[in-house]
């Protein structure tokens, strides 16, 4: 049974749609995975030389900051991680235990790419442990007791899955945390690093996070098999309709009415949605730049603040028309301008770019220059950079799937020559231009040609538009073809 | 009118849809029968330009339908689902179509009275979002919305399929109604010879993308019909 198993795994891994690319991209897909594996890798290495350095006594450190390592990584899964239900579907109706099926798609689960890159890191960090001369045993029940905890929020990840309650009340809890630390009010730490550094100096410890993963394992378990009937869990979750009529919106004439529908699209879609969390987290972005006095002053500074105010531009204006793309069909056959369908977008990306602009403003904490970087590659985004993301929509032709968050993290189909030819100026040209106002040893300089550029871009906005519409209408059949092919 | 002159449809070396000339007058109410494969679906994506013609063309009422895009403003259809947005409830879908051709929400909900009978209370202020409908209320969606902003041209792709036998009775009376109106020209595929003889005046029928019958509707056409797929 298994071997039926593992088979219709492979094959569904083999044929996904995104295998079917180009072998170029293969390439550097693969590249970029082993990028990743090798920034974990020296990550392991590096953690424990680089800890004994500053003199700190390396396990006892990354067991101390081991529960927010825990807490990010529940986040992430909270939000990108795919629960495996509607491919048993087909399986429900063949003689197969129900059993077994249960525990092959939870058991499916732990192959995840979500618990497996978490390996790439502790495994090298174990075996420079063992190296170092900490105890076989220790180190050994150690890494167990952490997989296990790992495992244990892969579970319960599953058990919380779209409980928006549950998830809030988790993440105000972990917010309240890390400010409470911060701010030296109350450390977490010190109550759960000695747990960490006890499944290393007591063996016997590590039976509690095994009896725990054991305990939430028959948990999950006998949840998924009593709803493993077609009308509870595997039946896609009906939401009853939130009547927003948005009204007011009508007076801005058909520019409204694709306004109305746009803003019903990013509320009621999973994907769509997931687009809006993303740009609330870009908002967050400058903080690793501006925090660093290496990157203050420099042309960096200009790059993290084009994310800052474009998290939404980007996320949303890459996927235009591609959002549309599972009722493409019908906006064909209506008698739609290109101009007016366009403008619409436009207008809700320019708005999202002015909200990251105004919750941007507590970026004044570390100077005016800073803020006024902010505020001018603001201008920079709605005015030039809204049109370079439209052209690089124009070209991406990837049927999106609205109901699931999957491929928020960037479409492989979403990638080539054409779209990195619009995708890269974006964050090139704010560099360059800033690059010029220090050259010139005027800030300035290059804070005044970035907020130019954005205002020159405004200024042509209808011969851009043009542009974009002749593409859309040159690309038409290609893209009713493209939009057809479901992942 | 519609006129199609020349007009194929090749895939690779694969032509699926090959129709020299065909004309179907002003009010006609066409019935476009076949198996599966024989291309009427082709030709309806060809007609609504979501396909390119390889050779040759359709005209819609004076209008080169791959040239220009006037034809929308009198053309309504329904194809399959994807001519649904899933995430709004059906009343927004049918205000957002209005909007799109220039119905105010008056006119919509006047049209949307008087298929209240055929809606059977299982569409509006049902609060549901249009993708947790089931196939055959969506589809009852569908072609209701292709009725809004009153099209000369109608086209539907097997509108009788995946509608309970009570549905299918209501929207043939609808089809009738409307094949009545002489400036309504109705086009409907179908695998059902029974449906289409009985609200189509004209019927034609495909097979491998070639017109082989093309029949004005008689007492006699149903058995012509049955003759010709029988196996």
């Amino acid at each position: 049974m298994i071997k039926h198993f593992l088979t219709l795994e492979w094959k569904s891994f083999v044929r996904s749609a995104s295998f079917k690319t180009n072998l170029a991209f293969k390439i550097f897909m693969a590249l970029i995975s082993l990028y990743f594996a090798a920034m974990f890798v020296f990550m392991g290495i590096g953690a424990f030389y680089g800890l004994k350095k500053v003199g700190l006594e390396p396990l006892q450190t990354v067991n101390k900051f081991m529960i927010y390592y825990l807490f990010a990584d529940m986040m992430m899964r909270y939000f990108f991680q795919k629960i495996p239900t509607l491919t048993i579907r087909p399986l429900l109706v063949l003689p197969i235990k129900k059993n077994t099926i249960v525990h092959f798609s939870l058991g499916k689960t732990v192959l995840n790419y979500f618990n497996t890159t978490h390996a790439f890191f502790f495994i090298p960090f174990s075996i420079i442990l063992l190296i170092n001369g900490y105890s076989v045993l220790g180190v050994i029940t150690w890494h167990l007791g952490i997989l296990t905890v790992i495992l244990f929020i892969n579970f319960l990840n599953i058990l919380i899955n779209n409980k928006d309650v549950i998830f809030g009340i988790v993440a105000a809890i972990i917010v309240g945390l890390i400010a409470s630390q911060y701010y030296n009010l109350f450390d977490i730490t010190i109550y759960t690093q000695p747990f960490f550094q006890g499944l290393y100096e007591h063996a016997w410890m590590v039976l509690l996070p095994i009896s725990t993963l054991i305990i939430i394992y028959y948990f999950t378990f006998n949840f998924f098999k009593k709803d493993l009937t077609l009308d509870e869990r595997l039946h896609i979750k009906k939401n009853l309709a939130t009547s927003n009529d948005l009204t007011w919106l009508n007076q801005f004439g058909t520019l409204g009415t694709f306004l109305k529908n746009d803003i019903k699209l990013l509320m009621r879609n999973k994907r769509a949605k997931t687009t809006l969390y993303m740009s609330f987290f870009f908002l967050f972005y400058g903080l690793i730049f501006f925090t660093q006095d290496i990157y203050k002053g420099g042309v960096m500074q200009a790059f993290a603040a084009v994310f800052v105010t474009g998290g939404f531009l980007i996320n949303f204006g890459q996927f235009v028309p591609s959002w549309d793309s599972s009722y493409y069909q019908l906006m064909m056959t209506q008698s739609i301008s290109y101009k007016e369908y366009l403008n619409s977008k436009w207008w809700l990306m320019v708005i999202g770019t002015a909200i990251s602009m105004f919750l941007a403003s507590f970026y004044i904490y570390f100077g005016w220059e800073v803020y006024i970087t902010i505020l001018a590659t603001g201008i920079y985004n709605i005015g030039f950079n809204s049109f370079l993301v439209l052209l690089t929509g124009a070209y991406t032709r990837t049927a999106i799937d609205l109901e699931s968050a999957k491929g928020a993290f960037g479409d492989k189909k979403a990638f080539n020559f054409k779209t990195l030819l619009f995708s890269l100026p974006q964050m090139i040209i704010p560099i360059l231009l800033f690059g010029v106002g220090l050259l010139a040893d005027n800030f300035y300089i290059g804070i005044s040609l970035i907020a130019c550029f954005g205002i020159l871009g405004l200024l042509f906005k209808s011969r851009i538009f043009l542009i974009i519409e002749n593409i859309f209408q040159k690309e038409k059949y290609n893209a009713i073809v493209a939009y057809k092919q479901k992942n | 009118m519609i006129q199609v002159n020349n007009l194929t449809k090749k895939y690779n070396a694969t032509t699926v849809l090959n129709i020299q000339e065909l004309e179907i007058p002003k009010g006609q109410s066409f019935g476009l029968v076949g198996n599966n494969g024989a291309g009427k679906t082709t030709f309806f994506s060809l007609l609504l330009d979501l396909i390119e013609p390889t050779t040759g063309g359709i005209i819609n009422h004076n209008v080169v339908v791959n040239t220009s895009e006037n034809w929308k403003n009198f053309t309504g259809a329904f194809l399959d689902e994807s001519f649904l947005i899933g995430y709004l409830t059906a009343e927004e879908y049918f205000y957002f179509i209005g909007e799109l051709r220039g119905q105010n929400k008056a006119d919509v909900d006047a049209l949307l009275k008087k298929y209240e009978e055929f809606f059977n209370n299982e569409i509006l202020n049902t609060k549901k979002y249009l993708r947790d409908l089931s196939k055959g209320n969506m589809k009852k969606v569908g072609i209701i919305a292709t009725l809004i902003g009153n099209p000369e041209v109608v086209i539907l792709d097997e509108p009788f399929a995946n509608l309970d036998p009570t549905t299918v009775n209501r929207l043939k009376k609808i089809v009738k109604e409307l094949a009545e109106n002489p400036d309504v020209t109705v086009l409907i595929s179908s695998h059902d010879l029974l449906h289409t003889v009985e609200v189509c005046n004209r019927i034609v029928a495909l097979n491998k993308g070639e017109v082989v019958k093309d029949i004005n509707t008689s007492e006699e056409t149903l058995k012509e019909l049955e003759a010709f797929f029988a196996v």
